[in-house]
């Protein structure tokens, strides 16, 4: 895991930020946190399609989950209102408890599918939960095509 | 094996560090030697932040002062010359009862006041780029003087919803979501901006401002009915007159009760039908959901009955500030500088590589951010965009002021695309209701400013001081709620 991370951070660092792609929300079942799932043009050459598809559908589920309203939430939110909201000292809120549980499967997406693509998930609460930032990195010594070829030949050689 | 394989390569082709971090060798050194800024310090909007960021007002605080003032004033006084009398002569549940509706009514009145009420950050230099570009492509690329006005069409369960577009946010507004003149920010589902609360009332805050209403209420009602009952039970054996003199201050809070619950029972009745038909105060202010506007006119975001309403405006789950004012500026996170004498510049530390692959619109960015050698945005303004301010003002043509003022909602004054109504309940509960402004058509590309030079004019016509003026010319003059 720590050679991972570490190589993750050696991609922001040493690779060259090419591009970024935003995918924006989709709002047309209302004010609840849902991404849009059309792939990008920009992608089709670094990442198969149902990979991406499915860690877009994966993070609106995990959102929806995060703002359901049923018994577990409401029963949340009547527990808060009776200790005038300061059981939230002690315990955190289900939605942060999912918003952790994004986090932690975005970092491991990064790790297991994106970065050796070249790319990398910026976690949308850091961006307002506005959009699904992908920044695409491209070595600096070859062009773009070439990065995809110099990681298969990398792993060739392993 | 296989990440340790990508990593080789790289290795060997020697990046060098100025790509995706802070542009000059010079400026690393001084990075370290400044503390690490908190992300409140480096807000851009108008508001203000105590203890260290973890409470979050609007710049004007001065009504809430009051409202805390008055509350504790009356309350005060009630448990100190009413209660004593009432608890020996009827129940010492009286001053218990009254102390558990001032404690509740206070708490949430702080929380509403110091809390985020759901503020959206402001977009990235990089997303406000695509965003640009997307507008760009969907308008085509010739500018006039009036380019279609940035809206953005979404159908939500069946109804028609247009988005607008924030020029100061540099976003598409999310449905119900408005920007704050006052605060300078957009809140998500914005409801109304409250200067007795001292903060915008949007979706983070929205339960803590009625559950404030609703206990202010029954605080009121029940001084009210007591102080009198002391009044009535002291002039029984004494006299009307004599019982006043006794007690005087129960003449004071009966004056400012009695004022107090027209607005204040009024104002919980109307939130009340609002979440109930889930809607907010803009929403209603402009009748958008009314079916007067047509028959096939109805609320979208409705659950359809009462009970589910109201579960999910009170009860939903709460979603976290999503500006997280306490967190560290880092080095390598674009950020909008917060504004400087009305100009606001974005000091992003992105590739300069990626800078000039950006849209025309940005291009003038990487000069100004090779210009910075020290904070970010601050003091490198003075040279290209000096320039830039008075060129790009003076052919500014008369017609694209309102474009410009609606870019912050600040002039009440605009006719044409004003929405801005101020409702003033009947004795002096004021809320500043701003609805949001529909953006017409934006000012084109000024022929002689930069694109950034664009941006900075419509935030150059942003003076602090007459914006100030000009708000307290519209909270003072508002107009009598005849509704409620």
């Amino acid at each position: 895991m720590a050679t991972e991370f570490h190589n993750l951070q050696e991609l922001r660092h040493s690779a060259s930020l090419a591009n970024k792609v935003f995918l924006q929300r989709d709002y047309s079942e209302g004010t609840t946190c849902r991404f849009q799932t059309k792939f990008p043009s920009e992608l089709e050459s670094r990442i198969e399609r149902p990979l991406f598809e499915d860690t877009v559908k994966r993070l609106n589920i995990y959102y929806a989950e995060a703002e359901k309203m049923g018994g577990q939430s409401y029963l949340e939110g009547c527990l808060a209102c009776a200790t005038a909201y300061l059981i939230f000292l002690c315990m955190e809120t289900r939605y942060e408890k999912v918003l952790k549980k994004i986090g932690g499967y975005i970092q491991e997406q990064n790790e297991k599918i994106y970065a050796p693509r070249g790319l990398l998930i910026t976690d949308p609460i850091e961006r307002g939960m506005r959009v699904i930032e992908i920044s695409i990195y491209e070595d600096r010594g070859s062009s773009g095509s070439c990065s995809g070829s110099s990681s298969t030949s990398g792993s060739s050689a392993r | 094996m296989q990440q340790l394989g990508v990593a080789e390569p790289m290795r060997e082709c020697e990046y060098s560090q100025i790509s995706t971090r802070s542009s000059t060798p010079m400026e690393t050194p001084y990075k370290k030697r400044t503390p690490k800024k908190r992300k409140w310090q480096a807000f851009p909007g108008r508001n203000k932040f105590y203890c260290n960021g973890r409470i979050m007002m609007a710049r004007q605080t001065g009504v809430f002062y009051l409202t805390l003032v008055l509350i504790l004033i009356t309350s005060g006084l009630f448990f100190t010359f009413d209660c004593p009398f009432l608890s020996v002569q009827l129940t010492p549940a009286i001053p218990v009862i009254g102390g558990v509706l001032f404690v509740f009514v206070l708490g949430t009145l702080f929380r509403t006041s110091f809390s985020d009420p759901g503020v959206l950050p402001r977009a990235t230099p990089d997303e406000a780029a695509d965003l640009e570009r997307q507008i760009d492509v969907a308008n085509g690329s010739s500018s006039g003087y009036r380019p279609p006005p940035r809206t953005k069409e979404v159908v939500i369960n069946g109804q028609t919803v247009k988005l607008k577009y924030c020029f100061t946010c540099k976003i598409f507004r999310p449905p119900r979501a408005s920007h704050c003149s006052l605060c300078d920010n957009c809140v998500e589902r914005f409801d109304h901006h409250c200067p007795w609360v001292g903060n915008c009332v949007g979706k983070r805050n929205y339960r803590f401002f009625y559950m404030f209403i609703l206990s202010l209420s029954f605080l009121t009602i029940f001084i009210f009915a007591f102080v009198i009952t002391h009044v009535i039970l002291r002039s029984h054996r004494q006299g009307f007159l004599n019982a006043l003199k006794d007690t005087p201050a129960s003449v004071l809070e009966v004056v400012v009760c009695f004022f107090s619950v027209w607005s204040i029972v009024g104002l919980s009745g109307f939130h009340t039908y609002l979440i109930s038909s889930n809607q907010t105060t803009n929403e209603d202010i402009k009748g958008s959901w009314s079916s007067k506007r047509g028959k096939d006119n109805y609320n979208p975001y409705s659950h359809g009955n009462i009970f589910t309403n109201c579960c999910a405006a009170l009860c939903g789950p709460l979603p976290p500030s999503l500006i997280d004012r306490r967190g560290f500026v880092q080095s390598d996170t674009p950020l909008p500088t917060p504004p400087t004498n009305g100009i606001t510049m974005y000091g992003s530390t992105q590739s300069q590589s990626h800078m000039a692959a950006a849209t025309p619109l940005m291009q003038s960015e990487p000069v100004i951010l090779t210009d910075e050698a020290s904070l970010p945005g601050r003091t490198s303004l003075g040279g290209p965009c000096s320039g830039a301010l008075p060129l790009g003002g003076q052919p500014t043509p008369p017609t694209s002021t309102p474009n410009l003022s609606c870019d912050n909602g600040m002039l009440p004054l605009r006719n044409d695309h004003s929405e801005a109504l101020h409702h003033h309940h009947t004795d002096g509960v004021h809320h500043h209701f701003l609805t949001p402004e529909e953006a017409p058509s934006p000012p084109g590309m000024l022929p002689c400013g930069s694109p950034l030079g664009h941006s900075h004019t419509i935030q150059g016509f942003y003076n602090p001081a007459s914006q100030d003026s000009l708000h307290e010319d519209s909270v003072r003059g508002l107009v009598k709620l005849s509704s409620v």
